[in-house]
């Protein structure tokens, strides 16, 4: 709880901050692009957070972001309706998922490996499927649903992404399978020992994970009206694993909440913007990302010491 | 026993330690002399480990003093004690596996003759034969650790003490993964170490070896001395009166004992079977209303055997009857339906999850109770927190408490409490009581006797021979994975137990 209110802090701050620096921040246009890029980075945010606090992580997130958005163009630019498409990249995403779970329970793969030479592959597939960058067809009445018109930064993709934040809420906090995810992370051996089918509930957070990168690709498309598959999406599984840390997931496992992550995605956008509005060179952004989880991480182990301090 | 002067090696006086839920050391105190082989024995929890990390430099004393040479001596950490020559050798050994022999004993103090960390080999291997030699051990200092038996393993260790030119060697049940000739070594290693002027610290549950090896020893109970027996005063008996400070028949109730009398249709009928790592078929009963112990040796195959009752070791052959009903188990998710249920050797590993709440915890299995269509229902889940909490008096500060913080003997009734809610058929118990403080080992033996009055079938894997003796309707001795032959109440003894434990075979009666 402490956590949630600490990266709740953090989020207010940095609005704050960035609210004061320029005039222009405060326009309605400012806020659409926030809440897109909150929306986009959330949802794959989301999807590799519960993953992490099942013990897992996956790495191929932009690839599989990457190769799901250039599948959706072809698929589309083939003049497949867009729902039949859009459900055909879910179910190609969430089979990468099954693959990846399958390996690390199945083979006993470290998950790091496995999913390290997934985003290697997926990246590969991707650009052999298409040299050129493809648009996204007739998909207009999806994108103004998903992503938002012309002109107002994505902004529907916030709501997106907060739907999937309230179902993944009721689904890991609420339900016996949420609890196990946690048991999993947080010790292994244990939840076996208690009779959970560990497997099984290992591979479903690396489909979840998986799927959510694959919604990621979908509004990825939708949003920047093309996808080049060279770098499509690429960094954005860093970019998810910063946002699910800094909200509170251990990479250790067995720590972390929905809502805690949905925070700690807005702090990357909030930062981005606040750089930008501060004039710092686009060129410095990746450092003070940098610093920014660092301090995430040391305030985290701080509190985590004093908490254990107390208890003792 | 003291030096020339009077004063010995290194004196503990008034040692307090205080742990979140538990009071480890209240006032110990214990002194050694060089030359001098002490002997600290108690039961499990009785402060035994937790004196030889106070003076290892593992932990810091709340209060009380430490003195070498009747100087106080201020251990902040590990390397303080090393630098006085005070080293403690781990029951489960600290060698980096996959380093060469030389490599670990000179770990932390290479030679460093150029100033920049360089590793002189040719130096290190030639030091490290003469070391190896005097632990007697003739093997080639380039030996991967990992491929050493425990035993060697355990010499390796000593050497290393050795290369840190310790003064005091403690050593934490050094035989417990041993053979009977690496035991023998040991002693000729330690015989040779008091010959050199080494104090050395023993601890061990194993009172024979202590009858063997010790010049005077010092007994713990509940974290305080409870005697101390010179060498002439060493017997079994002294030491166990001294242990346990009660009557026995107190310890283990044994109120229920019908099934012993009226034999009742067995529960769980084992029959040949077999699996992973153990390839001769075993076959037993439980029937209701039992509490069968089950010795042997370490290494006999007693946790192995109960791996594979609750799923975790593949079967791969015989089969298992409950209730005369033949039960397929693949893994835990069958057993606990079957309500065969596991009490874990290892439960910081396999019982709980440390972290989580003694409420998380509790409902950990039993989610398919407490839900409703896959709702946690929180009502539920508090509620039988609450009574599980009071049903095994579990000492803490509420059902949030994180299990991590617990003492051994709460925390294990968290693990039984566990399955308490599911209606078991079959307990089985793997080494229910250590690292368990007396108070709740007495209430964990109540409960099993009161859980076997209520018809459930105990199996109780145990190297606690006290324990062994004290609460079991029967027991089951097994011997390099094999059961070597099965105990009566009237046959039991502790003589009839290891004579079957050790590959005796049953003798003719």
């Amino acid at each position: 709880m402490i956590r949630l209110l600490g990266v709740l802090v953090v989020v207010i701050v940095l609005y704050l901050a960035m609210i004061a620096s320029d005039p222009n921040a405060r326009t309605q246009s400012t806020h659409q692009v926030l809440a897109g890029r909150l929306g986009s980075y959330g949802v794959l945010t989301l999807g590799v957070g519960v993953l992490i606090l099942s013990g897992g992580i996956d790495l191929s997130i932009g690839s599989v972001v990457g190769l799901g958005a250039v599948c959706f163009g072809l698929l589309l630019n083939r003049g497949v309706d867009p729902l039949v498409a859009a459900c055909a990249v879910l179910a190609g995403s969430m089979g990468i998922g099954l693959a990846h779970g399958l390996l690390v329970t199945g083979l006993g793969l470290q998950p790091f490996l496995v999913t390290l030479c997934g985003l290697f592959i997926y990246r590969g597939i991707a650009k052999w499927s298409t040299q050129v960058p493809v648009g996204r067809g007739s998909s207009d009445a999806m994108r103004l649903l998903l992503v938002g018109g012309e002109g107002d930064g994505g902004r529907n993709q916030i709501l997106v992404m907060l739907l999937a934040a309230v179902l993944l809420t009721l689904f890991v906090h609420g339900t016996r399978h949420g609890r196990y995810l946690f048991a999993i992370g947080a010790n292994e051996n244990a939840a076996k020992y208690a009779g959970i089918p560990t497997n099984r509930y290992k591979i479903l957070a690396y489909v979840i994970c998986s799927m959510m990168a694959g919604l990621g690709s979908i509004l990825y498309l939708l949003e920047n009206g093309s996808a080049d598959p060279t770098d499509a999406g690429s960094w954005l599984e860093l970019y998810a694993i910063t946002g699910a840390v800094l909200g509170g997931c251990s990479l250790r496992g067995g720590e972390g909440m929905v809502p805690g992550m949905v925070l700690g995605a807005a702090v990357l956008p909030l930062i981005r913007a606040l750089c930008s509005f501060n004039n710092v060179g686009n060129e410095i952004e990746f450092a003070v990302l940098g610093v920014a989880l660092l301090l995430g991480t040391i305030a985290d182990e701080l509190l985590k010491r004093g908490t254990l301090r107390r208890a003792g | 026993m003291m030096n020339g002067d009077g004063t010995p090696l290194l004196q503990a006086r008034q040692i307090r330690k205080q742990f979140p839920g538990v009071l480890a050391l209240d006032g110990v105190s214990m002194h050694v002399a060089a030359g001098e082989v002490l002997a600290i024995v108690g039961e499990n929890g009785a402060g035994k480990s937790t004196l030889m990390k106070v003076l290892a430099g593992i932990y810091s004393p709340d209060s009380g003093e430490l003195l070498m040479h009747g100087q106080p001596l201020v251990l902040r950490r590990v390397a303080d004690a090393m630098r006085r020559g005070i080293v403690l050798i781990h029951q489960e050994l600290n060698l980096a596996e996959n380093l060469s022999i030389a490599a670990n004993l000179f770990l932390g103090q290479e030679s460093n003759r150029l100033g920049v960390g360089w590793l002189s080999r040719s130096k290190e291997r030639e030091q490290a034969r003469k070391h190896l030699s005097s632990v007697g051990l003739d093997l080639s200092p380039d030996r991967v650790v990992a491929t050493l038996s425990p035993g060697q393993k355990q010499l390796v260790e000593i050497a290393r003490a050795l290369v840190h030119s310790a003064t005091v060697i403690i050593m934490d049940e050094p035989t417990s993964s041993l053979t009977q000739r690496e035991t023998d070594r040991l002693y000729q290693v330690i015989a040779d170490l008091k010959q050199r002027g080494v104090a050395v610290l023993y601890i061990s549950h194993r009172l024979a070896e202590v009858k063997e090896v010790a010049d005077r020893v010092t007994v713990l109970r509940d974290g305080k001395n409870a005697g101390e027996l010179s060498r002439q005063e060493i017997s079994h008996d002294a030491m166990v009166r001294l242990m346990v400070g009660r009557d026995l028949k107190q310890l283990y109730p044994r109120t229920h004992q019908t099934a012993a009398a009226t034999k009742p249709a067995p529960l769980l009928e084992v029959e040949q079977l077999t699996y992973e790592g153990n390839p001769q078929p075993i076959s037993f009963v439980l029937r209701p209303g039992e509490i069968v112990g089950m010795a042997g040796l370490v290494g006999a195959g007693r946790t192995e055997l109960s791996e594979a009752l609750f799923g975790i070791r593949r079967i791969t052959g015989g089969t298992l009857r409950l209730a005369g009903q033949l039960v397929a188990i693949r893994s835990p998710i069958q057993a606990v339906q079957a309500g065969l249920l596991l009490i874990p050797e290892d439960r910081r590993l396999h019982g709980l999850i440390l972290p989580f709440s003694i409420r998380d915890n509790l409902a950990l299995p039993n989610y398919d109770l407490l839900c409703r269509f896959g709702w946690m229902q929180p009502g539920r889940v508090q509620e039988l927190a609450r009574r599980m909490m009071d049903k095994l008096r579990v000492r803490a500060y509420g059902p949030m408490q994180p299990v991590g913080l617990l003492s051994g003997g709460n925390q294990q009734k968290v693990v039984v409490g566990k399955w308490l809610a599911r209606q078991p058929r079959v307990l089985i118990f793997d080494e229910p009581t250590r690292g368990v403080d007396v108070g709740a080992r007495s209430e964990i033996y109540a409960l099993m006797d009161q859980l076997a009055g209520e018809g459930v079938a105990i199996l109780m894997i145990s190297s606690d021979m006290e324990e062994v003796l004290g609460i079991s309707d029967r027991v089951l001795v097994l011997h390099e994975g094999h059961l070597a032959g099965e105990l009566s109440k009237a046959e039991l003894s502790e003589e009839a137990i290891m004579h079957l434990a050790t590959g005796g075979g049953k003798r003719a009666s």
